[in-house]
């Protein structure tokens, strides 16, 4: 009978499956947001949508669930992003679910060793200890760091006490190490964070240049589309400029490798050739383009305490073009070691009036001591040509985690930011203070620490106490040994909220075992500004609990019950509505809860019901009223920001004693740290270790082979890992690359803590090191 | 006891009057495009006689404008093979 009826609904599945399909097709972009409903009813696998949580893409993907597990994962052929496809990385992701070392139960350290005890009892040690801190050492030395893997309300939360309730703005998150100078690069240029363009953008574009992102592995599903459309479309070119030659290299049309640090003296001199040629679209540049110049010789951070602040000065057309002329293809080619004719190649691509072209960037260009200069730099060059907000026209910043955007840049955890605007605004504290239910005066109008900056002031004693939450800092910090050792000493007492363990819960006081996931509800925010809703799937295992749940009981423990006094069945639906309110209006609208619960992700600004496509251009977005062809509406003088802004040199540089480029960042199996991606077998198997990647001839003189051990060493540590020469990544000569998901080789006690001065995004692609034999 | 799937397109404008019609409509499940003026219609009938009824009962839809059909299966037919 069980049979009959399982097959019957089967076929009611095949039925309704086959009719979505058959509506796919003749409707290109046709979305069921019902699906999932029926597909519950179907007695063999029930399919529910969720975001991937393995990058920024936002891949939307269907997962299988049978009885209490998830069995199997596919792309959701609903959401626009991937159209049905993942990467290996999400058809694996369920796999992660179910480590045999998951956290079920919470940790207290007893007299030096971690003793279970039950949750409640864990949270009450955690609000004690914050009050007794703060009641001890004032209200800035608690601290919360959290993390674009933070669902939105779980940042929204966070702020919320923090900011909100206990008067601190310390609070950070890691996209502080991954998107801030995207953050500061937007800001500066077009008064709004985030990309104007969207995922279209890679359906219509001609050219693409990637600047120091090796798409192939970071953001392989985009890439394919790239290479779809290449394939499909005539006269559409793939220039790969890169530090390092990578399967993006590879597969693009052209390369060219430049010097770390140059993409600003080469972004300057394309500027240079764009304007000596007059392919300037004088018509966008006289209507929404203004010129300005900052400070120079801005420093690096590497000293405790440092502090920068830009001044903008207006600027002639001119006076810009005085400022090009060090920049010559013919004096960056001695800079960058990029040719002058293939500088003048990348010049002629923008240029062509005939052309559309997207520049793709993520870490390469974030990571970066100038990082909010090159995303200057960038911009400067698709605003001179008028290429920008149109199908295909786009500078195009990518995200590295699934809600950098959505949760950290977005909702504002970060020290300066609120939900809406910044701490340093009394009209954004007013809004913030009247939403949350708390007097105004309780909002800091100062900023307190970036994230290098907390951990330093950790390490100081002036931050006792911190709670960390989805992120893995004693494996991403730079200068790594510095702040691990700051967290052990006597006095701090640090929460660790996560999944399994790691080098960070091993410095943990308390380790509260936290939902992963889609073993609770929430939303992301990815890449091109889509709001991706996911429901609790799956039950959590043993006590754990989501992050956002954590942190509202442990508010409601500080007597906070006032503005924490949802209800666990529907606390996601209402922190939401409560969040969607700071950004109401045509710039920033977000869509319902009713709307993202039943869609594969949702654009912002959604007015009216429609999503805006492209920013700043009047035929798609409904918040351009200044009745031209554009409205750079972010700025005051509506207008987009050119800025001069000078190459300068990294902060370390190779040298006689230290003579190597070390450059780090991921690999297409594993997500960040390994700690999710190295509990999945076939994702482990297939790249189990770290390794250093060589040019063959510096490890030919090196005398290594394949496999053998090099030390590496730099001013602040050293490391012995095995090499790898001629691999899927060849770095040039004089430079070492070091993947850093293995917790088992942490590279990052060699890196440097030098940052961008203006988004205090530390540049993790370049210091100084030498190489032993080991 | 056949199971069909169609695409139901409503007459201008009549989307949500088609969804309500269908909804009351026994033997019916429908899921609307969220995007699109497009119905996904699953018919899961226990006889022929109660199909027949079915289809006319469609047939009579002010708001509906055209069923395609997507997908057939019959238990009987299938029996017959």
């Amino acid at each position: 009978m069980t049979m009959k009826l399982n097959r019957r609904r089967f076929m009611k599945y095949a039925a309704a499956s086959s009719a979505v399909a058959t509506a796919g097709s003749l409707f290109p972009g046709i979305s069921f947001g019902d699906w999932q409903k029926i597909n519950n009813n179907s007695g063999v696998v029930s399919w529910q949508k969720a975001p991937c949580r393995f990058c920024g893409t936002g891949c939307g993907v269907l997962v299988g669930v049978s009885g209490d597990r998830a069995i199997a994962v596919k792309g959701d052929p609903n959401c626009s992003v991937n159209k049905g496809l993942c990467c290996m990385k999400g058809y694996h992701s369920v796999q992660a679910l179910y480590g045999k070392d998951r956290l079920t139960k919470a940790l207290v350290r007893k007299n030096g060793s971690m003793v279970e005890v039950p949750i409640a009892e864990a949270l009450d040690l955690v609000a004690e200890k914050l009050q007794e801190t703060r009641d001890k050492h004032g209200k800035d030395s608690v601290a919360m760091y959290g993390s674009g893997q933070w669902t939105i309300p779980d940042g929204y939360v966070a702020s919320k006490l923090f900011k909100g309730c206990l008067g601190t703005n310390n609070v950070e998150a890691n996209a502080r190490l991954c998107m801030a100078s995207a953050v500061t690069g937007f800001m500066t240029s077009f008064g709004l964070d985030e990309p104007m363009g969207c995922y279209e953008d890679i359906d219509h574009a001609n050219v693409f240049v990637t600047w120091g992102n090796n798409m192939a592995e970071m953001h392989p599903v985009l890439f394919s589309r790239m290479l779809a459309n290449r394939k499909r479309r005539a006269n559409v070119n793939i220039v790969d400029f890169a530090t390092r030659l990578t399967r993006t290299s590879q597969a693009a049309d052209k390369s060219i490798i430049f010097k770390p640090q140059t993409d600003l003296a080469v972004a300057n001199a394309i500027c240079y050739e764009i304007i000596k040629n007059d392919w300037v679209n004088w018509e966008f540049v006289n209507n929404h383009v203004s010129f300005h110049k900052g400070k120079t010789n801005i420093g690096y951070g590497t000293e405790d305490h440092f502090t920068f602040k830009d001044k903008a000065e207006s600027i002639s057309l001119e006076e810009f073009k005085l400022f090009l002329e060090d920049y010559t293809p013919e004096k960056v080619e001695k800079i960058s070691g990029v040719s002058a004719r293939d500088i003048k190649y990348l010049a002629s691509l923008y240029g062509d009036p005939t052309l559309k072209i997207t520049s793709f960037w993520c870490m390469g260009m974030n990571q970066h001591t100038r990082g909010t200069w090159i995303n200057n730099l960038v911009y400067n060059i698709h605003l001179l040509v008028g290429k920008i907000s149109t199908p295909g026209n786009s500078p195009f910043s990518l995200t590295g985690q699934p809600s950098a955007c959505g949760t950290v840049r977005e909702v504002g955890t970060l020290t300066h930011k609120l939900p809406h605007g910044v701490v340093m605004n009394e009209k954004h504290r007013q809004m913030a203070a009247e939403i949350w239910d708390v007097p105004v005066s309780n909002i800091d109008p100062k900023p307190s620490y970036h994230t290098v900056e907390m951990f330093r002031a950790l390490d100081r004693g002036d931050i006792k106490f911190m709670w960390i939450q989805v992120t893995n800092p004693m494996v991403t910090m730079p200068n790594l040994i510095r702040y691990r050792e700051g967290t052990l000493k006597d006095d701090r007492f640090v929460v660790v909220s996560d999944v399994y363990p790691t080098p960070t819960t091993d410095v943990a006081d308390v380790i509260l075992p936290a939902a992963m996931w889609i073993e609770q509800e929430g939303m992301f925010g990815n890449s091109e500004r889509r709001t991706q809703h996911f429901g609790q799937i799956l039950n959590p295992p043993g006590e754990a609990m989501s992050d956002t749940w954590q942190i509202i009981e442990v508010a409601r423990r500080l007597g906070f019950e006032k503005q924490f006094s949802w209800d666990q069945t529907d606390y996601i639906e209402k922190i939401w509505e409560e969040y969607r309110r700071f950004h109401a209006g045509p710039k920033h609208e977000m869509a319902s809860y009713k709307v993202l619960n039943e869609r594969s992700g949702v654009q912002w600004p959604f007015v009216n019901g429609k999503e805006t496509r492209w920013r700043f251009n009047p035929n798609y977005d409904p918040a351009c009223t200044n009745g031209k062809d554009f409205d750079f509406y972010g700025k005051k003088d509506n207008r987009a920001w050119i800025w001069a802004r000078p190459y300068e040199p990294a902060a370390e540089s190779p040298d006689s004693e230290y003579n190597f480029w070390l450059n780090t960042g991921r690999v297409i199996e594993h997500w960040h740290t390994g700690s999710m991606t190295r509990r999945v077998p076939v994702l482990h198997n297939a790249v189990p270790s770290a390794y250093v990647e060589l040019h063959p001839e510096d490890a030919a003189e090196l005398g290594v082979v394949n496999g053998e051990k090099v030390k590496i060493i730099s001013r602040r540590g050293e490391i012995t890992m095995p090499a790898q020469i001629n691999g899927r990544g060849v770095p040039t000569r004089g430079m070492v690359f070091v993947p850093f998901f293995d917790e088992s080789y942490l590279i990052n006690e060699v890196t440097l803590d030098a940052f961008c001065p203006i988004s205090k995004q530390p540049d993790y692609k370049k210091c100084a090191v030498r190489l032993e034999k080991a | 006891m056949p199971i069909f799937s169609y695409l139901a397109i409503p007459r201008n404008g009549a989307k949500e009057a088609l969804c309500a019609d269908l909804a009351k409509i026994s033997y019916c499940e429908i899921i609307p495009a969220d995007n699109q003026d497009v119905i996904v219609l699953v018919t899961d009938t226990p006889d022929q006689n109660t199909e027949k009824n079915l289809q006319q009962t469609l047939k009579d839809l002010h708001s509906l404008q055209s069923l395609s059909l997507a997908f057939g299966y019959d238990d009987n037919e299938n029996k017959g093979n």
